[in-house]
């Protein structure tokens, strides 16, 4: 044994002079690149009124380091790769963490107790409710993409239908936010079949260029038409929802006279985000159950092959609509739970940028995991309002440093970091939906939905 | 003598501008095995896919069990009792082997199932023992069985097969071909199979035909076309005396 450790250590040394060259050497690459992006910049004085250039060192040597010490860890693992024991590749049984069934009720229950901690604000309200929001829009999207595998770079359109139907009904109609909730959806689905019917035949790439351009012009018809949506000056005074007709108001009638509670603001708020959660766990328990049914193993072997799913007797052309629709109705619901919370929405909110959010959870959390979804819904919407709490970065860079102005970059970093590591996502791996006799208290019942 | 299970006429089926079959006739009558042999490009999956309705087929008729089903979407085709094993198998390879015979009652509805798999299983064993793997991770000849396995959960009374012996090794190439001459004689199955490799599928079948370029050439019993001196030059390699 000390034998082959002395060998490694003999191999690592000669190992040493190449890997020293070559991390040198990128930085000396880095560090050329860096001059003009990082290094330099010009700044207009007023006083002069003329160009100077500022040397910024800091930025500088922070950029090289990062590279230097980047390249020496991606050495040092290459060569573990290259000379180290041969990892012995474990089944994806054996990796199952013995947590893994924990760790969904853990984080429901942390969601349910998190607006009554002490430490919760309205501002950590208002990022939860934004978190579960996409969360929601994560579980809707993956039914589409993760699932039937129809990619849909336009799944914003269904939001906005979602958000506009319900401040239009309410504002001509006077419907209330628990009718228009289930008209929302109905409307975004039927946009979801509107949508599919033309791009039945198209996969992959041109599906994903139809269904862009969907997204832009429901935006533009929003943008455009202006007597009706309002155009960019957006459809406000959208009524908030009342607590199954209690408003939360200040009045004799408010909620908080209702029950011999104090008015506060926050009720309100902490009603949407019970709203949301609720939401989001309709999605989920919807979503899950279509996965063991018929429907959902019809989805992913649309997802898998197409042609043997047609050769097979597979209704293909229902099978995608009704994926469309359903994965549409939850963003119409939740476009309708957003018109509600914002009281004030305009076609800004449903640009490109939302689509690319919605897939991108979607993407990193892994296509098929729900879970995933979570993780990644607060990894990007969290870890964006969490760059926003970097301050004391100030300290360090000077107080005209806005940490969240770097959040598309942290965006793209993380996105990269996560493909070279996880490239099928943070939880990749597909449980199969149904068993036979192996796990026979789980598979009798399976199978019994099978049937339904 | 009474109608064939499936009547193939004057079939002419189109790729946008090119022709594939040139006015195919075929029969196949209940019970028997019918080979079609033919080399890459001669559109034998071309009819394949033309008899499920995947492709439509531009002029003649086909029938199934007397009725015209050159006009109905595949999964009406399906459900009248035709099953396909495609070409290069295409099983689901993320999902795994029990979802993927789940899938294969996809057009007739899971009625049947347990029943069904059961019979699956007696005939692959290997497939019960592979069931809760991913597809993907079988062996090629796993895949096959798989691949017609699935087929057969959607109670066909006719089985198309696509070159099941494609990329096999010989010897597993012979088991299913006796799996498939098994079902046949146990359960009166009828098979219409397409094959590169003559000499199994001629061995097998009571009736074979020879397709060149979307027109059938020769037509005889298999043991006629085997010793024909076409097909042993063109497909069995033994041509040259």
């Amino acid at each position: 044994m000390t034998q082959s450790h002395n060998d490694r250590s003999q191999d690592f040394g000669q190992a040493l002079p190449g890997i020293i060259k070559r991390s040198l050497f990128t930085v000396a690459i880095a560090a050329i690149i860096f001059v003009p992006t990082l290094l330099l910049r010009t700044q207009a004085s007023q006083a002069t009124n003329t160009l100077f250039i500022l040397y910024r060192w800091e930025f500088f040597a922070i950029g090289c380091a990062f590279i230097l010490l980047w390249r020496v860890i991606y050495e040092i693992r290459a060569w573990q790769n290259a000379h180290g024991p041969r990892k012995v590749s474990a089944r994806p049984q054996a990796q199952e963490n013995r947590f893994a069934p924990y760790v969904g009720p853990v984080l429901l229950i942390a969601a349910i107790l998190m607006p009554f901690m002490p430490f919760t604000d309205r501002y950590i309200l208002d990022i939860g409710i934004l978190i579960i929001t996409y969360v929601m829009l994560g579980w809707g999207l993956q039914i589409v993409v993760g699932l039937a595998g129809l990619l849909d770079l336009g799944y914003v359109a269904f939001y906005a239908v979602g958000a506009y139907s319900y401040a239009l009904l309410a504002e001509h109609f006077g419907f209330g936010f628990w009718i228009c909730l289930p008209l929302a959806g109905v409307f975004a689905a039927t946009w979801g079949v509107i949508l599919g019917f033309p791009v039945l035949r198209l996969r992959g790439d041109y599906l994903a260029i139809v269904t862009l351009a969907f997204g832009e012009i429901i935006r533009v018809v929003l943008l455009n038409w202006r007597d009706f949506t309002g155009g960019s000056n957006g459809l406000s005074n959208i009524p908030r929802p009342s607590f199954f007709g209690i408003p939360f108001s200040q009045g004799p009638d408010g909620f908080a006279a209702t029950f011999g509670l104090e008015f506060s603001s926050l009720q309100r708020m902490g009603f949407l985000y019970f709203l949301i959660l609720a939401l989001a766990l309709l999605t989920f328990y919807i979503s899950s159950r279509l996965r063991k049914l018929p429907m959902g193993r019809a989805w992913e072997a649309l997802r898998e092959d197409e042609i043997a799913c047609r050769s097979l007797g597979l209704n293909t052309i229902n099978t995608k609509l009704s994926a469309f629709a359903i994965g549409a109705m939850f963003g119409g619901f939740a476009g309708s739970f957003f018109a509600a919370k914002q009281a004030f929405i305009s076609p800004e909110s449903f640009n490109f940028m939302e689509s690319a959010t919605i897939l991108a959870i979607v993407v990193l959390g892994g296509m098929s995991s729900q879970l995933g979804v979570v993780f990644s819904s607060i990894a990007m919407v969290g870890g964006i309002e969490a760059l926003r709490q970097l301050q004391f970065l100030k300290a360090i860079f000077g107080n005209d440093f806005d940490p969240s102005s770097l959040r598309l970059l942290f965006f793209g970093l993380a996105m990269v970091i996560v493909m070279l590591w996880r490239p099928r996502g943070f939880v990749s791996s597909r449980v199969p939906t149904v068993f036979f006799r192996e796990k026979k208290s789980v598979g009798s019942s399976m199978i019994s939905q099978g049937r339904g | 003598m009474t109608r064939p299970l499936l009547e193939i006429r004057g079939v002419e089926t189109f790729y946008g501008h090119n022709q594939a079959l040139h006015g195919v006739d075929l029969d196949v009558r209940e019970g028997e095995i019918v080979t079609m042999i033919g080399a890459n490009g001669a559109g034998k999956s071309t009819l394949m896919m033309t008899i499920c309705g995947v492709n439509k087929a531009t002029r003649g008729s086909i029938h199934f069990d007397g009725k015209p089903i050159h006009l109905i979407p595949p999964h009406e085709i399906i459900r009248l009792g035709i099953s396909l094993s495609p070409e290069g198998r295409r099983i689901f390879p993320r999902m795994t082997v029990f979802e993927n015979l789940q899938l294969g009652t996809a057009a007739i509805g899971p009625a049947h199932f347990d029943e069904d798999v059961q019979k699956i299983f007696a005939l692959f064993p290997i497939l019960e023992r592979r069931q809760s793997q991913r597809a993907g991770t079988l062996s090629g000849g796993e895949q096959q069985m798989l691949a017609i396995g699935r087929a057969l959960m959607g109670r066909p009374r006719l089985l198309l097969l696509d070159e099941p012996s494609l990329g096999l090794a010989p010897l597993i190439a012979r088991q299913i071909f006796d799996t498939l001459r098994e079902l046949n004689k146990s359960q009166g199955l009828t098979v219409f199979l397409v094959e590169q490799n003559a000499n199994h599928a001629l061995k097998l079948a009571a009736k074979g035909h020879v397709l060149v370029n979307g027109r059938i050439t020769l037509s005889g019993t298999g043991e006629e076309l085997l010793t024909h001196p076409d097909v042993k030059a063109a497909y069995l390699g033994g041509g040259a005396h």
